[in-house]
């Protein structure tokens, strides 16, 4: 029986934590994550979860830590935001090459310098390329229900891989929703007990994590990595079914919204992307075909289904919450080479919005659509990348 | 009408932002007197990093650089050595100094490196919300150690004056309180005496300073200072802990 509560996204996360029961949590504060790591550790206080927290020095040694303990054989959280993230890269690409399924909530917060506390979408991005699997959540619902399914999807036996939980900053780490919780026996019940693979210490099967390989094998082990990243797909939408059944709750690789039929489209992650559907309704009205395209599922990227999904659709603009100096946008550059393959092709836009906790604005997304409105007409693209939202 | 009392030159005229009863606001006004009276305003660099430090280049007015949590005794080191005429201090809390920044102190001062390192030990990270520290005293409430720090699974206040007083590098370690005016006093020579032993060259100069964090203790101002004296100290006694040269104030 589902239990309507308001809570943060914070504490959402942490209560998914809680019902799951970790073996160990490596915990390190920073801002917006903290509260949740924080709440983990009340709840350890309380006798509510028997994890074994680490309260570590800094994120290097959190994901060092969550690697020790995920390798002997552990069920392992941590959470974190930006800096910390930054600081973490090089365990990043340590864990999933050990393949250890640590599950991660990255509360999304911008990079320094300037230094800033707010959200935007640079973290994460940054880590794109580390070799984890990337959940994006919308709201506080999602990032719970995201959190609950990460440990399936990471755990599974064909895939083995650390996954990140990603929301937003701020908006959705500390703004109080409705949402609903699932019960601690449904919960545990869905995750289910925790299964080893190769755990040390094991004195019949000997064996090493993360040795030296030298170029006569590197690049098999990294084909390996990248083929298992294939199956996450098909891993990702039948733990979603399994969820459905559970919640009534759908998830998907994505979501789609009034995009059958639509012009134009935005693509949008996360918390901006329930802004957007207002505006999409506004011109909808107004008799414009607009559509949207949420991506959850960011790594590994599903290409196919994204250019089923926005094929037909005359303009589209991605809208990025972070950038690549000197490149677009990095959802820009999926959505790019999703729809590439295709012979005909949406026009493709590319807007910088949000960076460092900047207000998304409904006038922001309108002012794009008018703007595909013309482009789908046939009007001339201006610019294909351009910041919005800024302050003259 | 001659004017006897005014705003050290060195603070620009923002009015402290920091909570009721914090040691920040006091400690940057003592580094900018020490600054003014030695007449260092014009070579003086400032190192903050993140934590209540964050907000000091609000508040001095001389330049400032912002180092990475736990990096500014690295930054500080290529700041001094790219202009050693000019004098570079780092103002870091123990969450910065004493948990993610470990590495970059103990090196620092083991290569004995010319800067004066201003060290604020409020036993948490404040600027998180309170959570425990290195620092943190045996049973103290934080917010991540809700029934107080238990030193069987989160070890015990490191005394980061005496570990750095073992390295051969460090020229001058001394520990300081500012809960009375008396040892606000003290606090004062100290900062002077770092200064001093960079402006002689006599390398790598260290001001511990104890300082209330009401907030995150969930006392008041006044009760905060009460449990430096009660409690503080007896786990960080004041005193010069390193001095190479000997000297007497
Ligand atoms: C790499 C990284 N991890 C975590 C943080 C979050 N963070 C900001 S301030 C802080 C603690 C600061 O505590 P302290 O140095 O004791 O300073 P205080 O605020 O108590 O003066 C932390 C953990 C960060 N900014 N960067």
């Amino acid at each position: 029986m589902a239990k309507v509560v308001a809570v943060t996204g914070n504490e959402a996360c942490a209560n998914a934590l809680r019902q799951v029961n970790p073996d160990v949590c490596g915990v390190y504060p920073i801002t917006p994550q903290t509260d949740m790591m924080q709440k983990y550790a009340s709840y350890v206080s309380n006798g509510k979860v028997d994890t074994e927290i680490i309260l570590v020095e800094s994120e290097h040694s959190s994901m060092s830590a969550c690697i020790g303990a995920a390798a002997a054989g552990g069920r392992v959280v941590t959470a974190t935001s930006s800096q910390g993230l930054a600081l973490m890269w090089e365990m990043l690409h340590i864990a999933s090459g050990d393949r250890l399924p640590i599950i991660m909530p990255v509360v999304n917060r911008a990079l320094s310098a300037p230094l800033n506390i707010h959200g935007d979408h640079s973290d994460a991005m940054g880590a794109r390329d580390t070799g984890w699997v990337q959940l994006w959540s919308e709201n506080a619902q999602d990032a719970y229900d995201n959190t609950i399914q990460a440990f399936r999807i990471g755990e599974h036996m064909d895939i083995r891989l650390p996954v990140m939980v990603c929301l937003d900053g701020f908006i959705i780490s500390h703004s109080i929703e409705r949402m609903e919780y699932l019960e601690d026996e449904e919960v545990k019940g869905f995750v289910g007990e925790y299964k080893n693979f190769l755990p040390l210490l094991d004195l019949d099967k000997p064996k090493s994590y993360g040795p030296l390989i030298l170029p006569d094998l590197f690049h098999e082990y990294k084909k390996a990595q990248h083929e298992v990243m294939l199956k996450v797909k098909d891993v990702v939408l039948k733990v979603a079914a399994d969820f459905e059944k559970l919640s009534g709750r759908k998830y998907g690789l994505f979501e789609s919204y009034r995009l059958d039929d639509a012009d134009i489209a935005l693509v949008i992650l996360n918390s901006a992307a329930g802004t957007t559907t207002d505006i999409v309704d506004g011109f909808r009205a107004r008799g414009i075909k607009a559509g949207l395209l949420k991506p959850r599922l960011f790594r590994p990227f599903p290409y196919d289904e994204v250019a089923e999904a926005l094929g037909k659709v005359k303009a589209v603009c991605v809208m990025d919450r972070s950038d690549s100096f000197g490149g677009y946008g990095p959802v820009f550059m999926e959505i790019s080479s999703a729809l590439y393959p295709l012979q005909e092709r949406p026009v493709l836009i590319n807007r910088i919005y949000g960076l460092g906790g900047r207000d998304y604005l409904p006038e922001h997304g309108e002012a794009v659509l008018n703007e595909l409105d013309e482009i789908a007409k046939g009007g001339k693209v201006e610019k294909y990348k351009e910041y919005i939202g800024v302050r003259e | 009408m001659r004017k006897i009392f005014r705003r050290p030159r060195s603070l620009k005229s923002a009015p402290f932002r920091y909570c009721p009863g914090c040691g920040h606001g006091l400690l940057q006004r003592l580094i900018a007197e020490c600054i003014d009276s030695m007449k260092l305003r014009g070579k003086t660099i400032g190192i903050a990093p993140v934590g209540c430090a964050v907000f000091a280049y609000n508040y001095f007015d001389f330049d400032m650089l912002e180092a990475a949590h736990g990096r500014p005794p690295a930054v500080a080191t290529a700041l001094k050595r790219t202009m050693p005429d000019k004098i570079i201090f780092s103002y870091q809390g123990d969450g910065d100094l004493a948990a993610i920044g470990t590495a970059e102190i103990i090196h620092a001062a083991n290569r004995g490196e010319n800067f004066s390192v201003f060290f604020v030990n409020n036993a948490t990270y404040g600027m998180t919300g309170g959570q425990m520290a290195p620092t943190t005293l045996p049973g103290q409430r934080t917010t991540t150690t809700p029934e107080g720090r238990n030193i069987s699974t989160s070890g015990y206040p490191l005394h980061v004056s005496e570990l750095l007083s073992t390295i051969e590098g460090a020229s001058f370690i001394q520990r300081v309180s500012i809960d009375s005016y008396e040892n606000i006093l003290i606090a004062k020579d100290a900062i002077k005496k770092a200064f001093r032993y960079q402006i002689e060259g006599k390398g790598f100069s260290f001001v511990e300073m104890l300082s209330p964090c009401p907030t995150a203790w969930r006392l008041s101002p006044k009760e905060s200072l009460e449990w430096i004296r009660t409690d503080m100290v007896r786990e960080y006694p004041p005193g010069i802990i390193k001095d190479k040269f000997m000297e007497n104030n």
